[in-house]
C-alpha cells in the first residue's frame, strides 16, 4: 500500500495541473499548470525507476551478486527535465511580450485572434 | 558512395542541426541575402540525401540505424534479446513523410531569401527553421518512442518561436504561439506519459520491440486513448483544432507551408501508433471508426468555418483542418477493416493510399497556396481579404499560381487533390456511401470559397493604393512554381507516385511483421 504513494501524489500533481489549466485564467498561472503536469510526469517515470533492494550501477562500488538497476528511467527523466526547463522559460517569455502587448495577463481579454 | 548511404539517416538529422548552430556566426559576417542561401543549400543537401536514401529503401527494404552501436546495422549485439540503443528505422512509410519534409522544407529556404529580407534577426528566424526541419526528419524517421518524444519537444519548441517571431510589430503572433504552446506542452507530456506506461510493463523503448510483445492490457488502451488524443491534437483535427488557424494564419507565410509538413508529422505518429504500434491487437473497428468521425467532422467543421472567413490566411488555415480530414477518412477506413482481410484487400488498400497520398498533395498544394497568400501579403501589406482587389493586373505569376493551387484543393482534373480524392471517394464509397458523399460535398463547398478569394483579391479592376504593385521577386516566384509543377505532374502521372511511393507506404502502415522484424530479426 505504502509503496503505491507516489503513484497517488502523480495522480494529484496531474489532477492540480489539468484543473489550473482549465480553470484559471491568468497566462503565468497556465504556466504553472503546465509545469505540475510535467512534475507530474516527471515523478511517474522516476517512480518507475525504482527497484527495492537493487542498487545505483556504479560498477566501482557495487557489492557482488546484488541487482543493480538499469538506469534508463532516471536518463528519461533528466531529459525531460532538461526540455522542460526550455518549455517554462519559452512560454514565460510569450507571456511577457503578451503582457507588454495587451497589458493585461487575463487570457479573456487577450482575444483579439478569433473567428 | 555506399558510405554515404549506411550513414545517411545520422547525416540528415546532422545536417541541418550542426548547420542550425552554424547560422548565428555566419550572420555576424553576413546579415542579408548569403544567410538564406547557406539555409538552402544545407537543406538541398540533406533533400538529395533523402532522395537518395528513398531510391535504395524502395528497392532494397527499409534502412535500420544503430546510434551509438559498432556497426550501423547491428540491432542486437551477441547476448542482448532486446535492442536498447536508439534505433531509426526507416520504413517506405517514414521515407515517404521525409521526402515530404525534405521538399517543403527546401522550397521554405528559398522562399525566405527574398520574403524575410527586410526583418531583422534572421540569424535567429534561420537557426529555428533548421532545427523545425531536423526534429521533423527526426519525428518520421525514429524507431524508439522516447526519441520521438524529444523530437516532438524540438519541434513544438521551434514553431512556437517560429509563430511569435512577428510580435515585435503586434501582439496576435505572441498570442498565437501561446496558445499553440500549451497545446504543444500538453502534448507532449502526455506521449511522455505513454512512454512510461510501455516502459513500466515491457522495459523496452523501441516501437518494434514494444509492438512485437503487446499485451494490449488496460495500460496499453490508456496509452493508446492518451496517444491518440493528443496527436490528433498536433495534426489539428476538430475538436482539437483551436490552435490551427491562429497559429497558420500569424506565423510567417513559408513557416507556415512548413507547419503544415509539422502538423503532418503528428499525423504520421497517429498512423504509425495505430498501425506498427498496436495493428490488430486492439479493436480496429472501434478505432477505426473513431479515425473516421474525427475526419468526418474535421472536413466538415473545417470548411464551413473556412466560407466566413475574411483573413486570407485564416481562411486557408480552416482549410488546411478540412483537408486533414480527408487523410483521417481515407486510412480511418483502412483501420477499420484492417481485421478482415477481404475487405482489406478489395477497398482497405485503396482507401489507405487515397489518405496518404492526399498527404503529400496536401502538403504541396496547401504549401503553394501559402506561399501564394505570403505573396500578396509582401506586396500589399495586408492579409484582410475585403482590402485586396484586382491584383491579377500587376501580379501575374502569382495568380497563376493560385489557380492551380485553388482548383488542385478543390479537386478538379488534372491537379494532384483530384487524383486522391478520387481514390477516397471511389473506395470510401465501398465502405460507406454516406461518408463519401460527405467529401465529395466538402469538396464543392471548398471550390466556392476558394472561387470568393479569387474573386476578391485578385478579379475587378486596379485599385488606386496598388497601382505601383508589382510581381514578387525571383526566389519566392522560384519556390511556388517548384510547387506548381510538381502539382501539375501528380496530377497528370498519379499512377508513377501511388505505385512507387504510396503503395510501399500503405505496405509498411499494414504489415506490422515486417516492421518488427527488421530489427528484431526472424521473430
Amino acid at each position: 500500500m505504502i509503496g503505491n504513494f507516489p503513484f497517488v501524489a502523480v495522480v494529484i500533481l496531474l489532477g492540480l495541473g489539468i484543473y489550473t489549466l482549465i480553470f484559471k485564467k491568468n497566462l503565468i498561472k497556465i504556466a504553472i499548470g503546465i509545469t505540475l503536469i510535467e512534475n507530474g510526469t516527471n515523478l511517474f517515470l522516476i517512480t518507475l525507476g525504482y527497484r527495492k533492494g537493487a542498487v545505483a550501477p556504479i560498477y566501482t562500488q557495487a557489492p557482488e551478486g546484488v541487482p543493480m538497476v538499469l538506469p534508463t528511467p532516471q536518463a528519461l527523466t533528466l531529459t525531460s527535465i532538461v526540455i522542460g526547463v526550455a518549455t517554462t522559460a519559452l512560454i514565460l517569455s510569450i507571456a511577457m511580450i503578451i503582457y507588454k502587448k495587451y497589458g493585461t495577463l487575463n487570457s479573456d481579454e487577450v482575444r483579439r485572434l478569433r473567428g | 558512395m555506399s558510405g554515404i548511404l549506411t550513414h545517411a539517416p545520422a547525416l540528415v538529422i546532422a545536417l541541418p542541426l550542426l548547420a542550425a548552430f552554424l547560422v548565428p556566426i555566419i550572420g555576424r559576417f553576413n546579415r542579408s541575402k548569403g544567410l538564406g542561401w547557406f539555409v538552402s543549400i544545407i537543406l538541398g543537401l540533406s533533400l538529395l540525401m533523402t532522395l537518395l536514401m528513398a531510391n535504395h529503401i524502395l528497392s532494397n527494404g527499409p534502412l535500420i540505424y544503430v546510434f551509438g552501436g559498432s556497426e550501423p546495422g547491428l540491432t542486437l549485439p551477441s547476448g542482448y534479446t532486446v535492442p536498447i540503443r536508439i534505433i531509426f528505422q526507416i520504413d517506405g512509410m517514414g521515407i515517404f513523410m521525409g521526402i515530404i519534409t525534405a521538399v517543403v522544407s527546401f522550397l521554405g529556404a528559398v522562399y525566405s531569401i527574398s520574403f524575410m529580407e527586410q526583418h531583422s534577426g534572421l540569424e535567429k528566424y534561420y537557426t529555428l527553421l533548421l532545427l523545425l526541419t531536423t526534429a521533423m526528419y527526426g519525428m518520421e524517421f525514429t524507431g524508439d518512442i522516447f526519441n520521438f518524444f524529444v523530437f516532438l519537444e524540438i519541434a513544438s519548441i521551434a514553431s512556437v518561436a517560429l509563430i511569435a517571431f512577428r510580435s515585435n510589430l503586434s501582439g496576435e503572433p505572441a498570442e498565437a504561439g501561446f496558445k499553440y504552446m500549451v497545446v504543444s506542452s500538453i502534448a507532449a507530456l502526455m506521449v511522455l506519459f505513454a512512454v512510461g506506461l510501455f516502459y513500466g510493463q515491457y522495459d523496452v523503448l523501441n516501437m518494434a520491440t514494444i509492438a512485437s510483445v503487446m499485451q494490449f492490457t488496460q495500460l496499453d488502451k490508456i496509452a493508446l486513448i492518451l496517444l491518440v488524443t493528443v496527436l490528433a491534437m498536433k495534426a489539428g483535427s476538430v475538436p482539437m483544432h483551436m490552435w490551427t488557424p491562429d497559429a497558420y494564419s500569424e506565423a510567417p507565410a513559408p513557416i507556415t507551408m512548413i507547419l503544415v509538413a509539422a502538423s503532418q508529422a503528428s499525423l504520421y505518429a497517429l498512423f504509425r501508433v495505430t498501425f506498427s504500434l498496436y495493428n490488430i491487437t486492439l479493436n480496429t473497428v472501434v478505432i477505426g471508426w473513431i479515425i473516421i468521425i474525427l475526419g468526418v467532422l474535421s472536413m466538415f467543421i473545417g470548411v464551413t468555418m473556412a466560407i466566413i472567413q475574411k483573413d486570407i490566411k485564416r481562411l486557408m488555415a480552416y482549410h488546411a483542418i478540412s483537408q486533414t480530414g480527408y487523410m483521417l477518412l481515407g486510412v480511418g477506413v483502412g483501420l477499420a477493416v484492417l481485421a478482415n482481410p477481404v475487405a482489406l484487400e478489395s477497398f482497405g488498400i485503396k482507401a489507405m493510399e487515397g489518405g496518404i497520398f492526399h498527404i503529400m498533395n496536401h502538403a504541396m498544394y496547401k504549401g503553394l497556396l501559402f506561399l501564394t497568400a505570403g505573396a500578396l501579403f509582401y506586396r500589399t501589406g495586408t492579409r484582410d481579404l475585403n482590402k485586396m482587389g484586382g491584383l491579377a493586373h500587376n501580379m501575374s505569376y502569382t495568380t497563376v499560381f493560385f489557380i492551380i493551387g485553388a482548383a488542385a484543393i478543390a479537386g478538379i482534373p488534372p491537379f494532384n487533390g483530384f487524383a486522391s480524392k478520387l481514390i477516397i471517394y471511389e473506395s470510401v464509397y465501398q465502405f460507406n456511401p454516406l461518408l463519401s458523399i460527405i467529401a465529395m460535398l466538402v469538396s464543392i463547398l471548398t471550390l466556392a470559397s476558394f472561387v470568393k478569394v479569387f474573386h476578391s483579391a485578385f478579379l475587378g479592376p486596379k485599385l488606386e493604393q496598388y497601382q505601383k504593385v508589382e510581381e514578387v521577386p525571383k526566389s519566392m516566384v522560384v519556390a511556388m512554381a517548384t510547387l506548381a509543377c510538381i502539382i501539375v505532374f501528380f496530377g497528370l502521372f498519379p499512377d508513377v507516385i501511388v505505385d512507387n511511393l504510396v503503395h510501399p507506404a500503405v505496405m509498411a502502415l499494414i504489415n506490422q511483421v515486417n516492421y518488427t522484424s527488421a530489427i528484431l530479426g526472424g521473430m
